[in-house]
């Protein structure tokens, strides 16, 4: 295990670099930069090659840095890499600071008005003339301050062969036809490519050509995708309190659901959405929905989910299907509210007091946050219980490609729940009464009713606090321990009947190392699994897509003589859940966790994986 | 049916809005109230089953039991119940919510779901049983507790009190009633005005502890309640296309306030003439009545016209509970076209 440790993943040959570079763009925050970088992703993008972008920017409104870079791979590799290859700097109190950003023989641009950037020989430097080229266009006064970033987008353009009529198609989109704002960004652009032309001589070796990456596929990130999901899925009910880095979900939900969701008979509104005063009554309105018969759901993140433990507690014990969408950012407490972390998982899956436990569902990628946002509503009213998906801010407001998001398989399914009709059919055939609690099918899920149910049997009286199978108060000692062994029951009926999501485990030839991971850190992984190869180590992965964990995963850490679990929080909280759940193969597992609020590295990933296996070996 | 069991106008008996037996104290003022619930649910000719019953945590919240069996209850959260109701009663919105609720439940803890409950207009009834005191954990100073009382254990309390009626006003609630259990006639009035209000209807009725809070000197006590009423008014409840028999009022001694379902609230002046359709003079009449140390009864406020919250929402006439999937899950050529245009 020698050698490992490289830099990013690109060619060796440094004389002509084609498609394999990362860009940091590091602006103000509030100056309109994201416009600007967006309009270059999508361009590439619309280019045909692969390409990701992440921002990583300041809970604040307006005057501290943001950075926002952008990673075209030719094979593929969208993960974040820990160094740049080009910087263009905006921002002077940062300039310094980027320069140690960049490796050697990379790009500096900068606009002209900042000072040289000195102590870095090894680089290339571009001085751009923002002010000027903004001056000379002929655009309002007004307008020219947001439309600086938009030299950078001809600079970069020219440079790097980027096709102009793409950055224009990509403005087509962004101003969504609006024709002035279109032609005024353009001419910016134009005039900083025709002045790149003119004045700039290119000694780096960076470019792009076109390739055919990109037919039929979509770019958009996991809190769009969840959201479409959860119409897909026929949410009814939605209510939330405004939180970074999960308030998109309900935003998206406000311009999609007037779309796609009136009601195809009489053209009515087949949804309710309602902005709560905190997290602890947007759980109680979902709670409510929930409870009398519609699919309800939030989105939160995590200390809105602390908020929402009192409520989850009653949900779980009073059987009540909703849907919570956690994306996660860096806790604890206020935390980092604009960075990314995976430290909910613990928390999440045994979130309130006494004895509870939910279904988690862990998406990976934005076909997963569409798929568990439908998916999530069948398991919800099925199992009659609360899930949790936990996505996080690297999936939730990143840009990712992805395939198209594919149309729910399977159709809606709401459990057993019974109208009039059906309660008239089971007095007739069961010859009994109907109970709320009453598991007449041994798989642990009772029949339930639900308010606006007319049959004079249909009411039942539901309550926090101990019940028999007619849900009257009891505190019989028996009866509470019948009931909290049924609420078990669920989760492995959730197994039997294959509801929950796969691991998704991907295997080499004689691999000895596996990697366990879940949810975004999965570019990473393919990176650092793909180098190792390279290099001639073979690995298998395992992505944990949902929890209770499915036995297969004991199976694939016992065929695995060491198994590394990736994770980004700082107490390996995978890692601990997996040695309670499969303690036989504690030996066998090694914990490559840590949180620093940034998505995780495939150069990360292998140089930990270096050190533990020398310790090892 | 049982013979002489009185039956109402939609044919049903008085036993048929029957809660479980009521396991709190004798003599306690809930049970009164929920008697008088019952009895105004029954008289307004209310089907139990187009009624939800909710309530927090505490007394008063367990008392949603003991009236209208057949009808769908959710003794939740304390202090949570606002929010709880809110949801549910989207699910199918002829339904009408009915939530009761303490001192505690809704003036401590609850506050904050109140007031926005309240600011949200919802469609359904909010009782608030208020003994100023903590019951079921046996006699601590809730936020209506009066200042400078004492309760063995506790010691005095510094605080001032919260007056609901005002924090319901403050929040520009559309029905604020005041009522007292000793009184079970009103009690039932109010009830059956509030079933009739589009909107939240919040009737706080001081509801003696005869446990931990029934001192003589203190005003949630039947004693000092029954000395110190002061009604506003006499209250009649005229159910729609009801005429009114004007025998018991005198002739211009009434006013009248019309309910957006066609009933009528018939006031009957007492002294002044006071008008509960204006926001600022009830404002002003709570804080007389808490300088002059009345208990003063009766609707402070109501705003008839007001539209609730589900009135903001172009909803189908088939409950949403009800959709079917074909309603709720879009066509898959919408999703071709959303595919087309992520970028």
């Amino acid at each position: 295990m020698t050698n490992l440790l490289m830099e990013n993943f690109i060619p060796a040959k440094r004389q002509s670099i084609i498609n394999d570079f990362a860009i940091t763009l590091s602006t103000i925050n509030g100056s309109g930069s994201a416009t600007a970088n967006m309009t270059l992703v999508r361009a590439l993008f619309l280019m045909g090659i692969p390409v990701s972008a992440k921002n990583i920017f300041p809970s604040n409104i307006q005057g501290l840095p943001t950075w926002f870079t952008i990673r075209c791979s030719s094979s593929g590799f969208l993960g974040r890499v820990e160094m740049d290859d080009i910087v263009v700097t905006m921002n002077p109190a940062m300039f310094q600071d980027e320069l140690k950003q960049v490796i050697s023989g990379g790009v500096i641009l900068y606009a002209d008005d900042l000072k040289k950037p000195e102590g870095r020989d090894d680089v290339i430097l571009y001085p751009m003339p923002v002010k000027k080229i903004v001056q000379e266009t002929d655009i309002s006064q007004q307008l020219k301050g947001y439309i600086a970033n938009m030299v950078y987008v001809g600079v970069l353009a020219e440079l790097l062969s980027i096709d102009l009529n793409m950055i224009f198609q990509a403005l087509e989109y962004h101003f969504n036809n609006n024709q002035k704002a279109i032609n005024s960004n353009f001419q910016v652009i134009q005039s900083a490519a025709m002045w790149t032309k003119a004045n700039l001589e290119k000694k780096d070796p960076y470019s792009v050509v076109p390739m055919n990456n990109n037919v039929n596929k979509i770019m958009t990130n996991g809190n769009t995708a969840a959201a479409l999901g959860s119409i897909y899925g026929g949410v009814q009910f939605v209510s939330w309190y405004p939180i970074t880095p999960a308030s998109s979900i309900p935003e998206e939900m406000n311009i999609y659901l007037p779309k796609l969701r009136k009601d195809p008979l009489t053209g009515k509104e087949t949804y309710v959405v309602v902005q709560a005063e905190d997290e602890l009554s947007a759980i109680g309105m979902v709670t409510g929905a929930g409870w009398a018969g519609l699919r309800s759901m939030t989105a939160t993140s995590g200390p809105g989910l602390s908020l929402m433990s009192e409520y989850l507690g009653l949900a779980y014990f009073a059987e009540v299907p909703l849907v919570i969408w956690d994306v996660q950012r860096v806790g604890p407490s206020t935390g980092l509210p604009t960075r990314t972390s995976q430290g909910d998982l613990s928390s999440a899956q045994y979130i309130s007091h006494g004895d509870t436990e939910f279904i988690l569902l862990l998406p990976g990628n934005m076909e997963e946050c569409f798929e568990f946002g439908w998916r999530s509503f069948d398991i919800a009213e099925r199992l009659q219980t609360p899930v949790i998906v936990l996505s996080d801010l690297d999936l939730g407001m990143n840009h990712w490609i992805s395939e198209p998001f594919k149309y729910p398989e399977k159709p809606i399914d709401r459990g057993k729940i019974l109208w009039e009709k059906d309660l008239d059919e089971w007095l007739l055939s069961k010859k009994h009464e109907w109970g709320r609690f009453m598991d007449v099918d041994g798989d642990g899920i009772t029949y339930r009713t639900v308010p606006g149910n007319l049959h004079p049997k249909a009411a039942y009286f539901m309550r926090g606090t101990g019940h028999n199978e007619y849900g009257g108060y009891s505190e019989d000692p028996q009866e509470w321990e019948k009931l909290l062994a049924r609420l078990k029951q669920k989760f492995i009926t959730a197994k039997s009947l294959g509801l929950l999501p796969d691991p998704q485990i991907e295997v080499n030839q004689n691999a000895e190392i596996g990697l366990i991971l879940w949810g975004s850190t999965e570019l990473a992984i393919k990176e650092a699994r793909a180098i190792l190869m390279a290099q001639g180590v073979n690995t298998d992965s395992c992505r944990v897509r949902s929890l209770p964990l499915d036995d297969s995963i004991g199976d694939f850490l016992n065929k695995h003589r060491r198994n590394y679990i990736v994770e980004l929080n700082r107490d390996g909280q995978l890692h601990q859940l997996l040695k309670i759940r499969f303690p036989e193969t504690t030996t066998q597992l090694v914990s490559l966790a840590h949180v620093d609020g940034l998505p995780v590295t495939a150069k990360w990933i292998m140089r930990e994986l270096r050190i533990a296996e020398e310790k090892i070996l | 049916m049982t013979a002489n069991m009185p039956i109402n106008q939609i044919g049903l008996e008085k036993n048929y809005y029957r809660g479980a037996i009521s396991t709190l104290c004798k003599g306690c003022g809930h049970n009164s109230v929920a008697n008088q619930i019952m009895l105004a649910c029954f008289e307004h000719n209310i089907p139990p089953e187009k009624i939800v019953k909710f309530s927090g945590i505490g007394c008063s919240s367990k008392s949603i039991n003991y009236f209208l069996n057949r009808s769908f209850g959710f003794n939740g959260l304390h202090g949570r119940m606002p929010s709880l109701a809110l949801g549910a009663l989207f699910a199918d919105t002829t339904l009408k919510g009915l939530g009761v609720s303490g001192d505690g439940d809704t003036a401590s803890i609850g506050m904050g779901q109140f007031k926005h409950l309240v600011r949200r207009n919802i469609p359904m009834v909010y009782i608030v049983e208020n003994n100023g005191v903590y019951g079921l954990t046996k006699g601590q100073f809730s936020a209506t507790s009066e200042k400078d009382l004492k309760i063995k254990r506790q010691g005095v309390n510094p605080y001032l009190p919260i007056d609901i009626c005002m924090e319901a006003l403050a929040a520009y609630g559309t029905f604020v009633a005041r009522s007292f259990a000793g009184d079970p006639q009103q009690v039932k009035s109010l009830v059956k005005a509030a079933l009739s209000h589009d909107g939240i209807a919040v009737i706080d009725i001081i509801s003696p502890c005869v446990s931990f809070h029934n001192l003589e000197n203190s005003i949630h006590s039947y004693t000092w309640g029954k000395d110190h009423e002061s009604p506003l008014h006499e209250l009649t409840f005229v159910p729609p296309r009801e005429e009114i028999t004007v025998e018991d009022f005198e002739k211009g001694g009434m006013r009248e306030v019309v309910m957006h379902d066609g009933s009528m609230i018939v006031l009957k002046k007492l002294g002044t003439d006071y008008d509960p359709t204006d926001r600022s003079s009830a404002f002003c009449m709570l804080a007389e009545a808490e300088k002059k140390n009345w208990l003063v009864t009766g609707l402070i406020y109501v705003d008839p016209k007001s539209p609730s919250l589900i009135h903001n929402f172009d909803l189908p006439e088939t409950p949403l509970n009800r959709l079917s999937s074909d309603r709720i899950r879009p066509a898959p050529e919408t999703l071709d076209l959303i595919n087309k245009s992520l970028l």
